[in-house]
């Protein structure tokens, strides 16, 4: 080895086992995951076999599925199938009203956290985030233990005297809506939270200088500073919700039924349909996908400013 | 400043906080406070008692979650042991490896499984044992659950490592250390805070996975999260609840004991 470290800025000696380094990371990632989700498109592109395996052969039928009916034999005319595009809506619509009500409890709660002393803010957010570490599945089977029609909640209601009798809450959209912003409000408090704690509160104090009220000021100052912050919370809470099994699973019913369940039930059992699940998973990511890249280009308009 | 009102406060935010952590720990806490319940319905309360406790050593259940609960500690140590040190490798490549070829490929990569929404995940890496042959079970639970955690033992191990300084490495290299002596006797126990929080999260990541866990397992095999998934299909009954407050203590202890070490190595470090 000639002289270690001759130059300053390879000094540690890394540069030049970079490759075997990161192999790991591309072997396990790359096979593991990024291999299989292209495997994935191409299986939706394939024909169902009837033991709930694939035949390879090119077929439209599972995307033919999701967007036509051509009636029960096949051979009417084609018009527009409603069934899955009404369930991708009604989970974008659900995923969409967590985020908001994310939004709106959890804005409050960074700026509040932000606004602490900084010596107690760490330990506020440990608060915040503590639940998250919890499990998820148990987390949502707590939410249903406590929202139950004879549940702890509708007992302490009617005890109190408010109610005559139990409140349906399980099974309801509000129950869905309830255990996604359960699920993922650490993921709006925590980007909101690094946001304002960045603000320049000298802003406020122009603002107030000059005679705005405390509400005109959050909306014509605060709110366009940290929207990058509220941007990436929204984000983070819409995505996960939109692709969200356990919470519409078991605190909806029929009703509330999401793209998560429509794509579990096609790999269990031999009424699966492994194409059809394929083609609705490709057609979920290309959504987040879809999502993401706006998010991109917003924030790197955002940078260019 | 007498008179004038503070920019920082507005009316109803820590009403709101603590809206916010109520609807986070209530439900946490009934659960806990039911699992003690002595009465075999849930709805009434039959006073203090132990039983469901003791229910899930010696119950009807017993041996499905006792090997559901093994199944789901030696998954999690060994992914995230392995995550771990496929992470460490992967975050000495990124931020002390300079600029290479690739490494915003190497990136995206990396941030892969945090993109993919999770029900995607599984769907693909079903599809991707069943066309490579390889039976579903203890095996394929372990591989995936290796490769959707490596991204997060990276995050807190990178973050450590963007906060080391390379002065101390140039100086051992400098007095004839070899790279690996350098790394083992110097980066190593700087990164260390990094890394045991790095893998604690792992873990924990690891035995939370229901979705993915579910969709690889196989028939028969099962995981804590897949078994009371299982039984809660068929109603919530008291010993769940115990399960559920013996685990989420577990996840408590571990993220208070990763908070812990963290703030320590932010004091070393300062």
């Amino acid at each position: 080895m000639a002289g270690p470290a001759a130059s300053g800025s390879a000094g540690t000696g890394y540069r030049s086992i970079t490759g075997p380094l990161l192999l790991p990371t591309w072997v396990m990632i790359g096979i593991f995951l990024l291999l299989p989700v292209l495997l994935m498109t191409v299986y939706s592109f394939l024909t169902r076999e009837f033991r709930g395996g694939v035949d390879w052969t090119f077929s439209l039928a599972a995307y033919d599925r999701f967007l036509l009916n051509r009636g029960l034999f096949g051979d009417e005319p084609p018009v527009l199938e409603w069934t899955y595009i009404t369930i991708f809506w009604r989970s974008i619509w659900q995923a969409g009203l967590a985020t908001l009500i994310c939004l709106i409890v959890g804005f409050p709660t960074a700026w509040f956290i932000a606004t602490r002393p900084a010596h107690s803010r760490a330990l506020w957010l440990f608060m915040i985030t503590v639940p998250y570490w919890v499990n998820l599945l148990i987390r949502t089977v707590s939410l249903r233990f406590l929202l139950r029609d004879q549940g702890p909640l509708n007992d302490a209601l009617i005890g109190a005297g408010l109610l005559d009798s139990p409140l349906q809450i399980i099974n309801t959209n509000l129950a869905v809506q309830l255990g996604l912003f359960y699920s993922y409000l650490p993921f709006m408090v925590l980007p909101v939270y690094a946001a304002v704690e960045r603000y320049n509160f000298a802003l406020s104090e122009a603002a107030a200088d000059l005679y705005a009220s405390r509400w005109t000021t959050l909306r014509e100052i605060v709110l366009p500073v940290v929207r990058p912050g509220i941007i990436a919370g929204c984000i983070l809470v819409f995505v996960p919700s939109l692709g969200a099994f356990l919470a519409p699973d078991l605190l909806g019913g029929a009703k509330t039924y999401m793209i998560g369940s429509l794509i579990e039930e096609q790999f269990k059992g031999s009424q699966g349909n492994w194409p059809f699940g394929a083609a609705v998973s490709v057609i979920l990511m290309t959504l987040v996908l879809i999502v993401l890249m706006i998010y991109a280009r917003a924030q790197g308009r955002a940078g260019a400013h | 400043m007498a008179g004038r009102r503070d920019i920082r406060r507005y009316p109803g935010f820590a009403a709101m906080t603590v809206l916010c952590l109520t609807i986070l720990y209530v439900p946490l806490f009934v659960v806990m406070a039911y699992s003690f319940n002595a009465s075999t319905s849930l709805t009434n309360w039959g006073g203090l008692s132990l039983r469901w406790y003791a229910d899930l050593f010696t119950g009807v259940e017993a041996p499905r979650f006792r090997a559901a609960a093994w199944n789901s500690v030696s998954i999690a140590t060994l992914a995230a042991a392995a995550s771990t040190i496929i992470a460490t490798a992967a975050a000495v490549a990124m931020v002390r490896g300079g600029r290479f070829r690739g490494k915003g490929a190497t990136f995206a990569l990396i941030n892969l499984p945090l993109m993919v929404p999770e029900i995607v995940t599984a769907v693909a890496t079903l599809i991707f044992f069943s066309v490579i042959g390889l039976a579903t079970g203890y095996l394929t639970i372990l591989i995936a659950h290796i490769t959707f955690c490596i991204p997060f033992a990276y995050l807190p191990i990178a973050a450590r490592l963007e906060g080391i300084e390379e002065s101390c490495e140039q100086a051992a290299r400098d007095l004839y250390a070899t790279r690996a002596q350098a790394f083992r006797l110097i980066l190593l126990p700087l990164l260390m805070p990094g890394i045991i929080s790095g893998f604690l999260l792992a873990f924990i990541i690891s035995l939370d996975d229901f979705i993915i866990t579910n969709f690889v397992k196989g028939a028969g095999m099962e995981t804590l999260p897949t078994a009371i998934f299982g039984s809660v299909k068929q109603g919530i009954k008291p010993n769940i609840l115990a399960l559920s407050t013996v685990m989420l203590t577990v996840s408590i202890l571990f993220v208070t004991l990763s908070y812990f070490v963290n703030r320590l190595g932010q004091r070393s470090r300062a």
